[in-house]
């Protein structure tokens, strides 16, 4: 349990700096990774909470295609946010 | 001034929020629920919902993964419900996507290391999708996330291929397929069993493959329809290469 | 008293709720609002998880040996609830690019357009 809790403080850094990170920069490509890297640290945490199934589907579908769609939508418009 | 006052306003509202969810009562316990009597039928009842199912699914379903059999078994319907709001977002993405499909856009070759990894590497991504959904009842995952495995194994075949794509025709009409087999798996539960889909097929032993009656049926049918949507949502969105 | 795993769990959920608010709130680029909005998906669904642990229960999955398992109602919906999301935020980013083809620009700011 005092893993459990000390594992949780460090995903906690490691979900809220991605975030603010993620909102606060003006180049697009890179808040899409930085979203993309917030959702690989959520499957962790569903996995500290015990809760197998939620994980894998988080991080199949936070990881993979909610990344790849953000590329493409770029690809089609403006990297930079004036 | 605007990016100050909203700062000012989510930081309030991070403070109320945590200090609410900090200082409340425990989760809900569910092992404590119950002492609940029916008004019409006049019953008794000291289990609360979740203590039922976990009780139950041995006996009534024959899965392994309780988190199976509640979605699947239990509240069934809800699923069904679900898959169609994924189809109408993938329709719809195909029929806003249509006139920006005709412009063209360079074509990047890809990379040696790219195009020689991807031709070892897929047969084994599309084979664990497919573990993974097959084996819904007996180990964590299912349909859903088993799909999106596939589907990320097309995003790599959409990248080496460049020209050619996905055969988009075939995967529509699996998608289409898939749907319709799971809205007949219910409609035979109504045939034989009395119940909009019920559990008809024999459970079997437990923890073996063929067992729990539909589950296995009804998950392959979503993992095949869940692959080829996010499959066709990604073609859709990478549009017409030129030469 | 909440179980004491659950403590960072919370602070976790509030402050991408919040995070995301902000983005929303305070952002002009439409990709930009997009994301936001991910992101105040993945603190609700890390919340409604959460609801449900129970200290010293173990996964939901059934193999003879535990006879405390934590509550798996919120995992079922948490579950269609990730792949909806995905789904949606698909949707809106084909109208942004829809946008973005008639007018040549991803701002909010032109008149016509409220915001703010």
């Amino acid at each position: 349990m005092m893993l459990f809790t000390f594992i949780a403080w460090v995903l906690a850094v490691l979900v809220i700096a991605p975030a603010i990170y993620a909102v606060e920069t003006k180049d697009l490509l890179s808040a899409a990774i930085a979203v993309g890297f917030a959702d690989l640290a959520a499957a962790i945490l569903f996995l500290v909470l015990q809760a197998p199934d939620v994980a894998i589907t988080q991080a199949a579908i936070g990881a993979g295609i909610t990344l790849a769609i953000f590329v493409y939508a770029i690809r089609r418009t403006e990297r930079w946010e004036k | 001034m605007k990016k100050a006052l909203a700062a000012v306003i989510s930081i309030a509202i991070f403070i109320v929020l945590s200090y609410f969810f900090l200082t409340g009562s425990a989760p809900i316990d569910y092992l404590k629920g119950g002492n609940y009597t029916d008004p019409i039928t006049g019953e008794q009842y000291n289990h609360s919902v979740p203590q039922q199912y976990v009780e139950d699914t041995k006996n009534d379903t024959g899965a392994s993964n309780v988190v199976t059999a509640i979605v699947v078994e239990y509240r069934g319907f809800d699923t069904l419900g679900e898959v169609t709001v994924l189809f109408t977002a993938a329709t719809g993405l195909a029929l806003l996507l249509d006139e920006l499909k005709r412009r063209t856009l360079p074509v990047v070759d890809p990379n040696f290391i790219l195009k020689s990894a991807v031709k070892v590497v897929l047969p084994f991504i599309i084979l664990v999708g497919a573990y993974i959904f097959i084996h819904g009842h007996l180990t964590p995952g299912g349909g859903f996330p088993g799909g999106a495995v596939i589907a990320a194994g097309f995003l790599l075949m959409i990248l080496v291929h460049t020209t050619r794509g996905l055969p988009e025709r075939k995967l529509s009409i699996t998608e289409s397929l898939a749907g319709i087999s799971y809205v007949l798996i219910g409609l035979l539960g109504l045939v034989f069993a009395n119940e909009f889909l019920q559990n008809y097929l024999p459970l079997g032993n437990f923890t073996m493959l063929f067992s729990a009656g539909i589950i296995p049926l009804i998950y392959i049918a979503i993992g095949f329809k869940v692959g080829s949507e996010l499959g066709g949502i990604m073609h859709n969105l990478k549009g017409v290469h030129e030469e | 008293m909440i179980p004491e795993l659950l403590q960072p769990v919370f602070v976790i959920s509030a402050a991408l709720l919040s995070i995301g608010l902000y983005g929303v709130m305070s952002k002009r680029n439409m990709l930009k609002i997009i994301i936001s909005l991910g992101l105040v998906d993945t603190g609700v669904n890390v919340l409604i998880v959460a609801m449900g642990y129970l200290p010293g229960g173990t996964a939901p999955i059934e193999n003879g040996n535990y006879a405390l398992y934590v509550d798996p109602v919120p995992q079922a919906l948490v579950l269609t609830a990730i792949v909806i999301g995905v789904s949606v935020m698909a949707l809106a980013l084909a109208v942004a690019m829809g946008y973005y083809r008639k007018t040549g620009t991803l701002e909010l700011d032109k008149e016509g357009v409220m915001k703010w």
